[in-house]
């Protein structure tokens, strides 16, 4: 059986894995984003905090996924089968990619720039809303970027601890030893990364090349070469 | 007209360490009067930087206090304080994404202008230091010259009209020639506008061309305070090393400066 028949005679709930890995991603990515860019924004205020806290979240990205999945079943409140537990796996995932680039695309402005801004009676907030933040803009999505690709593809473990998604497809594929089955979950997962991948890159390179001016060492490729599983 | 005369900031005892306990600012006594230029002149490391933000709060005294305008720096409200100081910055800093019409229009936007009065505003400032509004408003700092960076970081510090104005080496980063025709441009603005103005060099012949007053600072001591004359005559050796510098064959750009001054 070919994969486009499988996937037409399973459309439905192909369907449902499908909105259910946008769901585990989407959630995830914007709670994410909702704790890191502030935590972010926090250590260039308070950078001898940066240290242990870029620690703390590089420690949960080192853990393999599967493991952390494992991990966060037996706690209480928090754990548990099904997707708020995938989901929290997935934040502590996102968490550093998106804290480290929000706090080195702020640190890396020139500092002419936020001491004329200070110098001109800017408050805090405004020199934040108006400068710091539009100008590490870029590097910000780069983080959010990757964290999106790494979502993705870690999403598709949620279907161990039962949060549904496009691993249900490929855990019952390897399970019977079934290559189209794994396809029907593997092929979709990869369309969505890349394409997340390509959106989200125009946007960070629309931001990102306007802002002459700005260090940007802290690409989408330099942290990707750091190699995720 | 003798509130005119009286300073606009006062040094009285000011001190400043770094947290190393490295003294930047030693015991500093300065007044800076209505409508003069005072030059700061003095080697890079003399402090001059360090001084300029002691006045506008971005620094605050270790001991001594700054009074501007009859008030302790450490008693305003520090934005207040700012968008009263006209501030242009050794690097000039420029909001790179920002167009040059914002850029100018920082201080009024800051302090809620209507968007008319402002865009007018911004016009007036960029024929006042020489750019055409039709061919730079639009532009980014990316897309102007070193020489035209300059001009708008001045254009930016004069935009809400402050009666102080600060000024960090303005022209230090510019080509000689580039630096010569800037110098004489701002010095017709500078009689023009008759603004306070503290002018940091560590060139001597340009403090000269601009000064009412010298004062040197050398490792963070005030060691000379007086006219352009007076300051040739000077007995301290920091003064005398400067002076010398005036009398060694001057080359091609310093003698342009030195020219008129
Ligand atoms: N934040 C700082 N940390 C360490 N050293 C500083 C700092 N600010 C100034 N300095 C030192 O203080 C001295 C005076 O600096 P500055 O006021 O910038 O001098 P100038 O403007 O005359 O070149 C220099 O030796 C400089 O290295
Ligand atoms: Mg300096």
């Amino acid at each position: 059986m070919s994969l486009i028949d499988f996937l037409i005679r399973n459309r439905q709930e192909f369907v449902t894995l499908t909105l259910q890995h946008l769901l585990l991603v989407g959630v995830s990515t914007s709670i994410a984003i909702l704790i890191g860019v502030p935590t972010g924004i926090l250590l260039t205020r308070r950078p001898r905090l940066s240290g242990p806290v870029l620690g703390v979240a590089n420690t949960f990205q080192t853990i393999p996924s599967l493991a952390l999945f494992g991990f966060l079943i037996p706690l209480p409140f928090l754990g548990g089968i099904g997707a708020s537990t995938a989901i929290i796996a997935l934040v502590l995932y996102a968490l550093l990619p998106i804290i480290r680039n929000t706090f080195v695309g702020i640190r890396d402005i020139d500092p002419a720039v936020r001491e004329a801004g200070r110098g001109m009676g800017m408050t805090d907030r405004q020199l934040l809303l108006m400068v710091e933040i539009p100008l590490a803009f870029g590097v910000i999505v780069a983080g959010i970027r990757i964290t999106v690709v790494i979502g993705v593809g870690v999403a598709t473990i949620a279907a161990a601890i039962g949060a549904g998604g496009l691993g249900v497809f490929i855990f019952r594929g390897v399970a019977t030893v079934n290559n189209t089955l794994i396809l029907a979950g593997a092929l979709p997962a990869a369309l969505m990364a890349l394409a997340a991948d390509f959106l989200l890159g125009r946007l960070e390179r629309r931001f990102g090349a306007a802002r002459a001016g700005v260090v940007q060492p802290h690409t989408a490729e330099g942290l990707a070469s750091r190699g995720h599983a | 007209m003798d509130r005119d005369n009286s300073a606009i900031v006062q040094f009285r005892d000011v001190s400043f360490r770094l947290h190393s306990g490295r003294l930047i600012v030693s015991n500093l006594n300065l007044d800076v009067r209505r409508s003069e230029v005072l030059v700061l002149l003095g080697r890079s490391g003399s402090g001059k930087t360090t001084t300029l933000k002691l006045i506008n709060g971005l620094l605050t005294p270790s001991a001594g206090t700054v009074i501007v305008d009859g008030m302790p720096t450490t008693d305003w409200n520090p934005t207040e304080l700012r968008r009263r100081i006209g501030y242009v910055i050794q690097d000039i800093g420029l909001f790179p994404h920002f167009t040059v019409q914002r850029n100018v229009g920082l201080v009024p936007t800051l302090e809620g202008w209507e968007v008319d009065r402002k865009n007018e505003r911004v016009e007036e400032l960029l024929r006042l230091v020489d750019l055409d509004p039709a061919d730079f408003a639009g532009r980014l700092p990316s897309q102007l010259s070193g020489g035209q960076k300059q001009r708008v970081g001045v254009a930016r510090a004069l935009a809400a009209d402050p009666p102080l104005l600060l000024l960090d080496e303005p022209f230090g980063a510019l080509d000689p020639l580039t630096r010569v025709q800037l110098q004489r441009e701002f010095r017709q603005l500078q009689s023009r506008l008759a603004k306070t103005m503290v002018f940091v060099t560590h060139d001597v012949r340009e403090g000269l061309f601009f000064a009412t007053r010298i004062a040197l600072l050398s490792e963070g001591e005030l060691v000379f305070l007086g006219t352009a004359e007076a300051f040739t005559r000077a007995e301290h050796p920091e003064a005398r090393a400067f002076a010398d510098v005036l009398r060694e064959p001057a080359r091609q750009s310093d003698e342009r400066t030195g020219g008129s001054g």
